[in-house]
């Protein structure tokens, strides 16, 4: 079947992108996009290094073919903030020594993005569960956590000054 | 000074991590860029007789396929390991021959056959599983305590019986005598598990031969790229040191495992002269199981003896330690120098000996793993010491109490002198901390829910700071453990320090950058750490050992000395001043007493513009330090675990978890939490979660995520930190080093806890649900009959 | 390198004939089992054809007696979804306990079943509901459905359009994770339907997803965790690997056995 197009929208903007179908959407990220936010960290999709927004789900890029997300919004930890206009997960990250290597964080910091969309007020236990498949092997997970729960504390006070 | 020593400031580095703009090894092309796979040995030992290639290199985007042979006739060189032990009869150890890729034998599943060069990366390795292997199988030796047996498989032909040192520590008569006038009698046989160090960035490598200039590039995941250029040039003739570059770019994590020179950054060096391309190597996590260092491996039968007020008479550890199939960098050191030197823990003993037997097996190398060598000695001294207090029917506090060391310096039996320390403090504040007073009655309500209660100590001294040169030379190290640093002012005031550290998650460029701004009051925004890259920076030793901080930052100290010492010097004549009389304060240099100043960035550029210097000093404002310690450092702590265990499955659940640290001085107490953090979650995955696990063959059975156990989010709790410092007297900074304290001292304390819940102090790590409902089924007639 | 077709046909007429015309063809749905298959190159299909475009094959459909979840159905819809959790809480607790999150955004109940992993969870609750397999050619009943491990009553140009799930009075699943993969080293559904119980266990049996008949027997009897103090599990029978041998498998079957009966209440 050789190399397809495919139209996928990365971080709000339209790309074509040429494919073989077997290709997953991490290769089509990092090489072809020049995202390299988004890391490799295993094969068998335990450690979340890859995790990309789709559509309003966390999904593990490694685990998808680029054929699979034709059409769909895809956004990477590119598209959640810059170095001059950072998110607030970002923000409290840094305030919160939530990272040391930093290769894990930018999966991190996407899968946490999409955990305080499907609960905003989230307990300590419900953190951990909810980023049980992101594997971070510097930090022990206490400053993740507490960087997630600041941004959420953070981000429901400006919900409720802006209502 | 709101940035200097002491202050939580926020990191330097983080912004390019938080928005994906880190720049790791994988993520850098080059033009002309190739991909590498390698073809690995399928099985643990076996005769290599050829490889058929020519289906592989007909495939799509082959470029070339490259064997052993051919690398050896080029003259590259065989791999070197940097420490030489000496066994007890005085002989010099014995280890078997490591080629990069195999040229007869491959010794362990994963051993490197051939190199396969393609256009991309999932071409390569199509092509590298189309290699053809002709080989005949031959029997294996797996196993760490089936080593030394008659009759194990022979690892290598010139190492008889498998073993490379038989080698020993301290005073066997004298501990013998201790033993046989001993009140009470401790014995204990303990695994130390084989474990995975699993940084999260997997080993790559980018080799850039340029055919113009005879010159070639490496960006490598190296915890030490000097060391890298220094060994791929002068032991494995890769190319001069000159003609190389090495560059560690951002590191995702070491833990010890990119230490070492692996033969696949070589190889794709001498793959890229060879295809005249760049050659991407980049592992996957497979690889990584099959081929990264691992760590630990040891088993180990130790006697410990008691007087009867409960006073340690004597200690006796008899140790097989698994090197794996070839000797890596600083695998006979491991378990020698770093391990049987700390035998006497933070206690007063009188008589220590230490056999530690290396063996080679049909594994993958074993070497130093976040610890090294510390985390072994602790383990094994604070089960006895739990195992002791649990069979006098004391306090296991109170024991260690009794056996504490109390003044220091403090010269122990086997070599080490500690610097200093508080253990009584650091048990006391953590004995509060986790309300070891409240236990009893939190036992009790947790039984009321089937649950079984278990509390555990460790109190523990680490040795950091590697070390004094003439001294490891002397114990057959074949580098010097010093370290470098060049502080620059800019003409502007600006600072650039450029260390040869090498930060991989440890914040340097953070912490190193506070240095100066504490010492000239200049805001930290205007200082940055250069590292990494030996055509920017001076030769260095590199990150490993908790050095970065008493070693690193004290060779920065002595060049910013140096920088104070020559800007004074400039302001002094500047302002008509005695050096005596100036202070340094908020970026000015002032002469006290007085409104006479000058901002920073003036002796800066008064230094570079040197229109008016002092009779005879050079222009410019640039000096270099190398620090050499005159010893090691000694963080010491008290760690408690509280478990949870479910009898019904024997899940055990860490419900609090205290650790009180002496790291002496603090530079940044977020980044020092942070490492405590990350370190003690190793220590819990080492001692509930992780083990590496081979089948009888030689297979690696745990080579993946689905079966190797990593803790995550939802395995540990938060921890409740302190700490209480006893600066070292040793390093300008007082500074003990805090990278490793976790990994060290938290395995023997969750093992503690879990034996005291369950009754029974039968069970090795990991403690997983399995292993820890065996154990209580074992006791179960026994607590059933009480 | 071998070449792979990719398919997304847009009717289930569609799908079965780019899968009978391909020589090894799979069929995509969430893929979070056969893409790693494929990336350790375990599998290396000619063709893959994507289900997940054909109308019909997401969602949830109450005919009152049975609920009926589109093969395509991921396992964080079943888990959020309002109907499931109102008449199968014990399905939705399931499906939001497999994996971790992502794993579940993509993953989906027709890929579990087919594939058949003998540590999925799905299969318990498909066979511990008595449910009925519905495919693009018959309907099979979920005992004549998993035959050993990875296979079933499949055939190869066979897709899974459908499940549908009786409606239980009581019916709940208790899973034992595996601590380094999460998969289940023992997972337990019970159900209670008009005074008769079934008890499907995975993850532990040596040879996939089984019934057991002599707790199924005991709970008939009476519906209580009690009742399983006298049942056997035969730790023979069981699954021996690294992670635990017989006798803790046989034993964790007996322990989630009794939680997933106190859950159903």
């Amino acid at each position: 079947m050789g190399k397809q197009h495919y139209q996928i929208n990365v971080n709000g903007e339209a790309k074509d992108v040429l494919a073989e179908p077997r290709e997953l959407l991490i290769h089509t990220l990092r090489e072809q996009l020049e995202l390299t936010g988004p890391h490799i960290g295993c094969e068998t999709s335990h450690c979340g290094a890859c995790t990309v927004d789709i559509d309003g789900k966390s999904v593990k890029s490694c685990t998808v073919f680029t054929a699979q997300v034709a059409g769909k919004d895809i956004t990477t930890i590119e598209g959640l903030g810059s170095p001059d206009g950072m998110h607030v997960l970002q923000e409290k990250f840094r305030e919160h020594h939530g990272l040391q290597c930093g290769y894990c964080t930018p999966g991190m910091i996407t899968r946490a993005h999409r955990l305080l969309q499907e609960n905003p007020s989230p307990t300590e236990e419900e953190v951990r569960f909810g980023m049980a498949g992101n594997l971070c092997r510097c930090t022990g997970y206490q400053n993740i956590v507490k960087s997630i729960l600041a941004a959420a504390a953070e981000m429901n006070a400006a919900k409720e000054a802006a209502e | 000074m709101s940035d200097g020593i002491g202050a939580r400031v926020k990191r330097k580095e983080d912004k390019r991590f938080i928005t994906g703009k880190g720049k790791y090894t994988d993520d850098i092309r080059t033009e002309n860029q190739a991909y590498a796979a390698f073809v690995r040995c399928p099985v643990a030992h076996a005769k290599i007789n050829g490889i058929n290639a020519d289906a592989a290199l007909a495939m799509e985007g082959v470029i070339a396929i490259h064997t052993g042979p051919e690398m050896k006739e080029d003259g590259i060189g065989d791999m070197i390991t940097g420490w030489a032990i000496t066994s007890k009869d005085g002989s010099p150890m014995n280890c078997g021959v490591w080629n990069p890729m195999v040229t007869t034998y491959g010794r362990y599943v994963g051993d490197a056959i051939a190199i396969v060069v393609a256009e991309t990366q999932a071409q390569a390795r199509a092509a590298a599983e189309a290699v053809e292997l002709d080989y005949e199988e031959l029997p294996a030796t797996v196993f760490t305590g089936d080593a030394l047996n008659d009759g194990a498989a022979q690892v290598h032909e010139n190492v008889p019986g498998n073993m490379i040192y038989d080698w020993e520590i301290g005073d066997e008569a004298k501990a013998n005598a201790g033993l046989a006038n001993a009140h009470h009698v401790t014995e204990l046989e303990m695994v130390n598990n084989r474990l995975s160090p699993n940084p999260m960035e997997p080993r790559s490598a980018v080799a850039i031969y340029d055919e113009a200039e005879d010159h070639y590039t490496l960006y490598t995941t190296s915890q030490n790229p000097h060391v890298a250029r220094l060994v791929l040039s002068a032991f494995y003739n890769v190319a001069p040191e000159h003609k190389l570059r090495v560059i560690a770019p951002d590191v995702g994590g070491g833990f010890g495992s990119k230490i070492y020179i692996y033969p696949e950054e070589i190889t794709c060096l001498w793959a890229s002269m060879k295809t005249g391309r760049s050659v991407k190597w980049t592992s996957d996590r497979t690889e990584a199981f099959l081929t990264d260092a691992h760590g630990r491996d040891h088993v180990t039968k130790a006697t410990m003896g008691f007087d009867a007020d409960g006073r340690i008479v004597a200690f006796k550890t008899d140790t097989i330690a698994n090197i794996g199939a070839y000797v890596s960098l600083f695998a006979t050191v491991t378990p020698t120098y770093l391990h049987g030197t700390l035998l006497s823990g933070c206690y007063d003993m009188p008589a220590i000996y230490g056999n530690v037997k290396a063996v080679h097996t049909n594994t993958a190398p074993v070497d130093a793993y976040r610890g090294a060598g510390r985390p072994e000695a602790t383990y094994t001294i604070e089960r006895m010491m739990e195992t002791a207090a649990r069979e006098m029917g004391m306090d296991p506090a109170e024991l260690r109490r009794k056996n504490f060391i109390n003044e220091f310096p403090y010269q122990t039996e086997v070599i080490l002198q500690y610097d200093s320390g508080d253990y009584h403090k650091l048990l006391d504040m953590a004995q509060k901390e986790a309300d070891v007073a409240g236990f009893e009655a939190r036992k009790a309500e947790a039984a009321s829910r089937g649950k079984l209660r278990g509390i555990g100590y460790s109190t523990f001294v680490e040795a950091c700071g590697l070390a004094p040169s003439a001294a490891v030379g002397s114990l057959g190290s074949a580098v010097g453990l010093w370290e470098s640093a060049e502080v620059r002012v800019n003409p502007v005031g600006t600072i650039e320090i450029l260390t040869g550290s090498h930060s991989h998650g440890q914040s340097h460029q953070t912490t190193f950058a506070q240095l100066a701004a504490d010492r000239f009051g200049v805001p930290i925004d205007n200082v940055q750490v250069i590292h990494g890259d030996t055509d920017k920076v001076q030769f260095g030793m590199g990150t490993y050992g908790s050095r970065s901080g008493p070693v690193g930052m004290s060779a920065i100290m002595k060049a910013l000395d140096k920088v104070e010492a020559k800007a004074k010097k400039i302001a002094a004549h500047t302002l008509e001043a005695s050096e005596d009389d100036l202070v340094i304060e908020n970026g000015e240099v002032k002469v006290a007493g007085t409104d006479k100043k000058m901002a920073w960035h003036e002796i800066g550029l008064a230094a570079y513009i040197a229109h008016n210097l002092p009779e005879g000093m050079e222009p410019g404002l640039k000096e270099t330090a190398f620090f050499d310690p005159v010893n090691f450092s000694f963080p010491s702590g008290a760690l408690i675990c509280e478990v949870e265990v479910d009898p019904d499955t024997g899940v055990t659940e860490i419900v609090k978890f205290t650790a009180v640290d002496d790291f002496g001085t603090i530079i940044n107490p977020m980044v020092v939490e942070g490492q405590v953090h990350g370190g003690v979650t190793q220590g819990i995955g080492q001692a509930m979660l992780e083990g590496v696990v081979h089948d009888e063959s030689g297979q690696l059975l745990t080579a993946s995520y689905m079966d190797y156990a990593m803790p995550r989010a939802d395995d540990v709790p938060s921890y409740t930190l302190d700490h209480n410092s006893t600066p070292s007297p040793l390093n300008p900074l007082g500074i003990k080093g805090c990278g490793e304290a976790g990994a060290i001292g938290s395995p023997p304390a969750v093992i503690n806890a879990i034996t005291d819940a369950i009754g029974n102090n039968d069970l090795d790590m990991p403690a997983t649900p399995s292993k820890v409902w065996a154990a209580l089924q074992a006791v179960k007639p026994a607590m059933a009959a009480e | 390198m071998y070449d792979t077709n990719y398919h997304k046909p847009s009717s289930v007429a569609d799908a079965v004939s780019a899968l009978s015309g391909a020589e090894d063809g799979k069929v995509l749905a969430g893929g979070q089992t056969l893409l790693p298959t494929m990336k350790q190159h375990l599998a290396a299909p000619s063709d893959l054809v994507d289900i997940r475009a054909i109308p019909g094959m997401v969602g949830v459909d109450d005919d009152g007696d049975a609920l009926t979840i589109g093969a395509a159905t991921t396992h964080a819809e079943v888990a959020a979804d309002p109907t499931v959790n109102a008449k199968l809480p014990g399905l939705a607790k399931l499906a939001g306990g497999i994996g971790d999150p992502a794993v579940r955004h993509m993953g989906t109940i027709g890929g579990s079943v087919a594939n058949n992993d003998p540590a999925a969870d799905y299969p318990a609750a498909v066979l511990g509901l008595g449910a009925t397999v519905i495919t693009s050619k018959r309907e099979i009943a979920a005992d004549d459905f998993f035959e050993g491990m990875f296979t079933t009553a499949l055939e190869d140009d066979e897709i899974i359009t459908a499940i549908r799930f009786p409606l239980a009075s009581k019916a709940a699943y208790a899973k034992f994770p595996n601590p380094a993969s999460r998969y289940a080293m023992a997972g337990v559904f019970v159900a209670e339907s008009g005074g008769s119980v079934r008890v499907a266990v995975t993850g532990a049996g040596a040879d996939g997803v089984f019934r057991h008949e002599g707790m199924e027997n005991a709970l008939s009897g009476q519906f209580s965790e009690s009742a399983l103090d006298y049942t056997d599990v035969d730790a023979g029978d069981m699954l021996s690997d690294l992670h635990g041998d017989g006798a803790y498998r046989a034993n964790l079957v007996k322990v989630m056995a009794k939680r997933a009966v106190a859950k159903a209440g």
